[in-house]
Parts: structure tokens; sequence; C-alpha cells
């Protein structure tokens, strides 16, 4: 079954017709009047279907970014939930035109299969979650270990560098989505599960007593997780581009989804060009001057999708660390608006 | 029927000639499919271009970066992905042909039960193939997977067997037998024994032509197959050991391990597939005319020795067409594997490698080549089987 769903969608890639190739993904959005974005198949904080069935996260909240400013209508999404397999194929076919999936960017991903990424919403690291019971206080002692983890993911590739690099040696057992692996976690197929840190406390949620389990303090990688655009479209690549950097400045300015309707009469300059009252940056890309104003209206700013989905405000209860603003020590900073 | 050649009348134009018209569609046809075929070729490969995606076959020489839970050749991560594709292969290869083994055997069995006169046995066997037959074979698979991870003990409290065989929840643990260069005489041993059989086996019929004496072949053969080689084995100073598993760490090391990934998918494949041979058994054997049965019961034949040399060599060729149906489907089947993590050729190499190199349209091509060829393959020997064994028509 899965065997025919990617080669459905590999099929559909040998099929993109000419108007695919030459595709003016922008157009081709306004044209449909909704944005088709590919998220997780469910992980809390990041995409995953809340009590009334809504997803919710910062993934998700990315995709109705986009759809804000493209269409000024944050509602105007068609989720597609794609395992790690499948998310590439699904972008490069054209299925989707954005996927917001905590995918890591890494130079290959980057240069060899036709993607670009937009950015960083989420500085993740590699990380190992283990039941109290087994006693074991550090990595280190994870020689010989079974280790659940999620098949084709850096995660994977990451392991073995550093079981490698330690000397240490590993059983791996291999799943196709997040939820197969902590099924694997409670059912003892596995010692450890690894993963990136932020879905290690997602994880440990579904835990029948989280407490029983707990996260190592080694964080063995660089995650840098973003969402990606298909290559050769360059409109299209700027409008997601922004939409990331038009949040981060939102919060660095003090405008939040409360408040911005003030922030329309505010005399500061820079505030004057994020929210289109004194500058036509909507317009050179093809959008609204209010472009950004609709972002932060309806969805909020970066720092507001954080605390929401993963921050304080959240049952996983993350740390800001190093997603916090350039200016309060952490590192995302976003370029200037003008 | 005789087929009557029309004479093709010399005053209608050719296209009107439906002969000519035939040919003249098939061409058209062909062309069609030709240029259908080029345009979307052409088309890939032009986007394909365009977007940057890497293509070729390079990436199956670089290397693969990952681990794999179960592999019949040496693998490490160090390896390439040409390599993950043959360790993916071969697990594929594996758990079809332990499916197809124990799927033949249980349909066999269930097959007969279903036509017992003992109405427990045979309403027993009905409820066997109802149940199992009408459940998806995706949920098949995930049942067995987590009763088996359910039901079993974790590696510290494994099940224990004289500290010889330990079960868990990581696998079955047995011990690993580690052969000696004097070990070639044991398999020298055992081919002889197998010729010796075979010479029996011709010695013994033709006494029974002959005498009407019968004689236990199969018996004799098994003694002579188990005790030869035994035999050898200790005269030439047992030389093979036994690697027991030991807990170490988090779990059991050395012997051999059976995973739960591969029993879980091996166990639902037999039983989901042992319906259907079940059923084409019994088709089989009801289509044996009942006059041969009768006429057997009344030469005074023992009614398993009926089954054996009058009714079941007749179902044979009924039976093996659909079965042969069932194997290529068990084969394809195992594909699900990837729901459970089982490291088969779609799991490693269609997931997992395509994943890392994201070249998805050659991998793909690669898979469904493995699984034509391995289709054509099983169904060219079934039906050199079908033709060995069926009416010789002379």
């Amino acid at each position: 079954m899965k065997l025919f769903k990617t080669a459905t969608l590999s099929l559909a890639a040998l099929a993109m017709t000419a108007s695919v190739s030459m595709a003016d993904t922008l157009d081709d959005t306004k044209k449909k009047g909704y944005l088709s974005c590919g998220l997780n198949t469910g992980l809390a904080g990041f995409a995953a279907p809340d009590t009334s069935g809504v997803w919710k996260g910062i993934d998700v909240d990315f995709c109705r970014a986009v759809a804000s400013a493209v269409l000024g209508d944050a509602s105007k999404v068609k989720y597609a939930h794609l395992n790690a397999k499948e998310r590439f194929t699904a972008l490069q076919s054209g299925e989707i035109d954005l996927l917001a999936r905590n995918t890591t960017w890494t130079a290959t991903r980057d240069t060899s299969l036709g993607l670009n990424f937009v950015g960083v919403n989420y500085y993740d690291g590699q990380g190992f979650l283990v039941s109290k019971n087994l006693g074991v206080k550090s990595a280190k002692e994870l020689d010989g270990a079974a280790f659940c983890i999620q098949a084709g993911t850096t995660t994977e590739l990451n392991l073995t560098d550093y079981f490698k690099a330690n000397n240490m040696s590993y059983t791996p057992i291999t799943y196709d989505t997040p939820s197969q692996v902590i099924e694997g976690f409670k059912a003892g197929r596995c010692d450890v599960v690894t993963s990136d840190a932020s879905q290690l406390y997602a994880l440990r949620t579904k835990l029948k007593d989280p407490d029983s389990a707990f996260v190592l303090p080694e964080i063995i990688s660089k995650e840098p997780l973003g969402p990606v655009v298909r290559q050769g479209d360059d409109k299209w690549f700027n409008i997601a581009k922004w939409t990331h950097i038009a949040m981060l400045n939102a919060e660095e300015l003090g405008i939040t989804s409360e408040n911005v309707d003030e922030m329309l009469k505010s005399n500061n300059p820079n505030i004057q060009r994020l929210l289109g009252t004194s500058s036509n940056i909507g317009e050179q890309m093809g959008l609204d001057a209010k472009w950004a104003y609709n972002v932060i209206k309806q969805v909020g700013n970066y720092g507001e999708v954080f605390e929401r989905n993963v921050g304080k405000g959240s049952p996983l209860k993350i740390d800001r660390g190093l997603n916090k603003l350039w200016k309060d020590g952490g590192l995302q900073y976003g370029a200037p608006i003008r | 029927m005789k087929k009557i050649k029309k004479e093709p009348q010399k005053d209608v134009a050719f296209y009107n000639n439906p002969e000519k018209r035939a040919i003249i569609y098939q061409i058209l046809a062909l062309i069609g499919i030709f240029l259908f075929t080029y345009f979307i070729l052409n088309n890939m490969f032009i986007n394909i271009e365009k977007r940057g995606i890497n293509t070729g076959f390079d990436f199956l020489s670089s290397e693969a970066g990952f681990g794999i839970l179960q592999s019949l050749i040496k693998y490490d991560e160090s390896n390439t992905h040409g390599k993950v594709f043959i360790v993916g292969l071969l697990n594929t290869i594996l758990v079809s042909a332990i499916g197809i083994f124990f799927a033949s055997l249980i349909g066999l069995l269930i097959g007969i039960g279903r036509l017992s006169k003992n109405y427990m046995v045979s309403k027993l066997c009905m409820v066997y193939i109802e149940t199992f037959r009408n459940i998806p074979i995706l949920l098949q698979i995930l049942f067995w997977y987590n009763v088996v991870l359910a039901s079993l003990p974790s590696p510290r409290q494994s099940i224990n067997y004289f500290d010889t065989v330990f079960l868990n929840n990581r696998g079955l643990y047995i011990p690993r037998p580690i052969l000696e260069s004097g070990f070639i005489a044991v398999i020298i041993a055992f081919i002889l024994a197998v010729i010796a059989c075979r010479y029996l086996v011709k010695w013994a019929r033709k006494k029974h032509d002959e005498t009407g004496e019968e004689f236990p072949v199969f018996w004799t053969s098994l003694a002579i197959l188990i005790a030869a080689p035994t035999l050898v084995f200790f005269v030439s100073g047992t030389p093979a050991t036994l690697e027991y598993s030991e807990l170490k760490g988090f779990n059991f090391i050395g012997g051999w391990t059976l995973i739960p990934e591969l029993l879980a998918l091996a166990f639902a494949l037999s039983i989901y597939t042992a319906t259907y041979i079940a059923e084409a058994v019994r088709a089989g054997i009801e289509a044996v005319p009942k006059g041969q049965k009768e006429a057997a019961h009344a030469l005074g034949l023992k009614d398993h020795i009926i089954l054996k040399k009058v009714v079941l060599p007749q179902a044979l060729r009924v039976i093996i067409p659909p079965v042969i149906n069932q194997y290529l489907n068990l084969t394809k089947n195992s594909s699900l594997a990837t729901a459970i993590g089982y490291p088969e050729l779609v799991t490693v190499f269609a997931g997992t490698s395509l994943n890392q190199v994201g070249q998805a349209i050659e991998i793909i091509l690669m898979t469904m080549a493995v699984y034509l060829t391995i289709s054509i393959v099983i169904s060219f020997i079934m039906n050199y089987i079908n033709d060995k064994i069926k009416i010789k028509e002379r």
C-alpha cells in the first residue's frame, strides 16, 4: 500500500505536465483559491489534531501564515499529511506547494533534491528518550541498546555517526510514523527513542505515565527545522521566506495579533513598512500591501506561535532556548524589512 | 473448426479490406502508445533537469549511513545503497519463502480438514478460513505484531529453555552452530545419504512393481538422512560448536536471532494466504470424480493411501494454477512489512534509501522490476511443475 502510494507519487512526478514546470505557484494558488501544504502525520506541537479535530501546531501556523499573506485568509489551506518518506516526492511532484513538516535543512536536501529551504522556524537537536527504570544517566552508556527511529530521517544518519564516533553498537528498529515509534517504545521493542528533542517531548506526553521516561542530557546534532518549497520558482520562494521573516520582525517590534490594529497608527517607520502603511514591499512580491498585517492579525508573530504551540501555553512546555530572538540571546534573527 | 480464408476481393479499396484495416489500426495504436510514452518521458526529463533534481544510478555506490535491523549478508552503516538494495531483496525473499512454505503446509491440512467427515474438524476449518480471509492482511500483520510484542516479556525476564533458547520481545534467540573445517565431511555424508535415498526409492518401486510388497521408503530414508551425517559428525570428532546467546547489557548477544517483525509478518502472511490455498485444495479434491475414490475403496485401500495415491495426484492439476496466484500475492503482500518495520525491500530501499537520496523514479523503477522478476520466476517454476504433473496425452 505504501509502495502504491509512493509509486503513484512518482508516476505523478513522471506525468508532470509542461505547465507545472513553468509554474507560477503564486498565480496557481490564487487561481485555486487555496494553498496545498504538506504536514506531519501527527506530532504534537508541530502538526496534530486537537480535541475537536482541528490541526494545530507551529507547522500548521506557517501554512496558515503563507495563506494569509497570499490569499488574505488563513483558513484557505488544504493539508496533506505525509510521513517522512513521502514528503519530498510530494513536493517535487507538485502535489503540495509548501512543505511545513519539521524537516531538517541539510546540504544534500537543499542541493540535490530540487528543493529550497525557506528558513529555520525551529532550532532543534537530536536527543534520546529513555525509561527511568533502565538506570541510564548518559548517552555514553547506551552501547548495545535497541533504538526506535523514524525511517528516512536525518536522525537515522546522526545516530550512526554518533555510535561510530564513540565506538559503540546499536540495534535500529525503524518505523514509518512517530506514533509507531512511541508504540514500539511502549511495547518494549526498544530501549531508547531517538529523535529531535522537540519530538521527544511531544512523544513523551503519549506515554501512560510521562514521568516514567526522560530525555538524556546529550544533544548529538544540529537540527535546523524549516519549511521547504520547490526549486525554480523564486517568486514563491521569496514569499515563503519573507512570511517567516515578517513574523520574526513582528515579534521584535512588539506587534501581536491583539495589538496589530492599533499599530497601524504607529509612527515607527519600521512598523509602518512592515504593516504596509508606508511601503510597497507587498506589491513587489506580487501580494497585497497588507500581506504582513494579514499574517500577524490572523496567525500572530513568531513568539505567539511558539508559545501557543510548543512553549508555556502548550502541554509540551518547551523552553524557548535557541529559538529566542537574537536580542534575547537566541538564534532567531529576522532580516530587515525595508 | 476450420478457418475459412476468404479471398480478398480485388475491387475493394485497401482501407475497406477488413484484414488490412485491422493491421492499420494496430499500427496506429502502437504509434499512439509510443508517442504517449515518449511525451511523458521527455516531459519528465525536462522537468527533472529544470528542478535540479539529481538523476542516474550513482546513488547506488554512495554510502547509505543507516543501520538495518536484520540482514542475511554482512551489512554495516558504511555500506552503499546498492548493498541496501541486496539486503532488502534478500529479506523479501526470506519472508516470502518462509510464508510460502507454511502457507502451503497449513493450506493443505486445512483444505483436507475442510472435507473431513468429522463434523468438528470440518466446521473448525471452515471457521478458520472464513475468519482469516475476510480480515484485511494489513490489520492481521499489525495484530500479530502487537500480540507478539505485548505477550512477550522484556529481555531481562526472558522465557528460558535450558539456557539455550530464549524468547523475549526482542526476538527468539537460538544457539548458532559454528562450523569448523572438518564439517565438510558431514556435508559430504549428507549428500551421499541423499543419493542413497534416491536409489532406495527406485529399488523400492521396482520391488513393488515386481512383487507387490510395500517397503517403508519414507521412514528408511529419514533414518538414513539423519543417521549418516550424525555418525560422521561424531566419528570426525564433532567439528562444530554451538554459540549460545547470553544476556549482556541491554540484550542477548550471540547466537541466532529471529526478530519479532519477521515472526509476525511470516505468521500473518502464512495464516492469511493459507485460507486461499485451503480453498484451492478443497476445490481440487472435490474435482476428482467420486468414482475414483469408490474404486480405490473397493480395492481395499486405506483412506490415507487413497488420499495420497489416488486423490491428491489428480487434484494437484486443479490446485496448482490458483496456488501460483497465491504465492505471487504472498510475495507482493510482504511489502506491507513497512507497517511494522520489518526491513524488506520496500521498507529499506523504496523507503529509507529513497528518502535519503530522494531519487524516487530510479528507486521505484528498480523496486517494481524486482517484484516483476520475482513474480515471473515463481510463475515460471510453477508452470513447469504444472506441465510435469498434468495428464500426459499421447
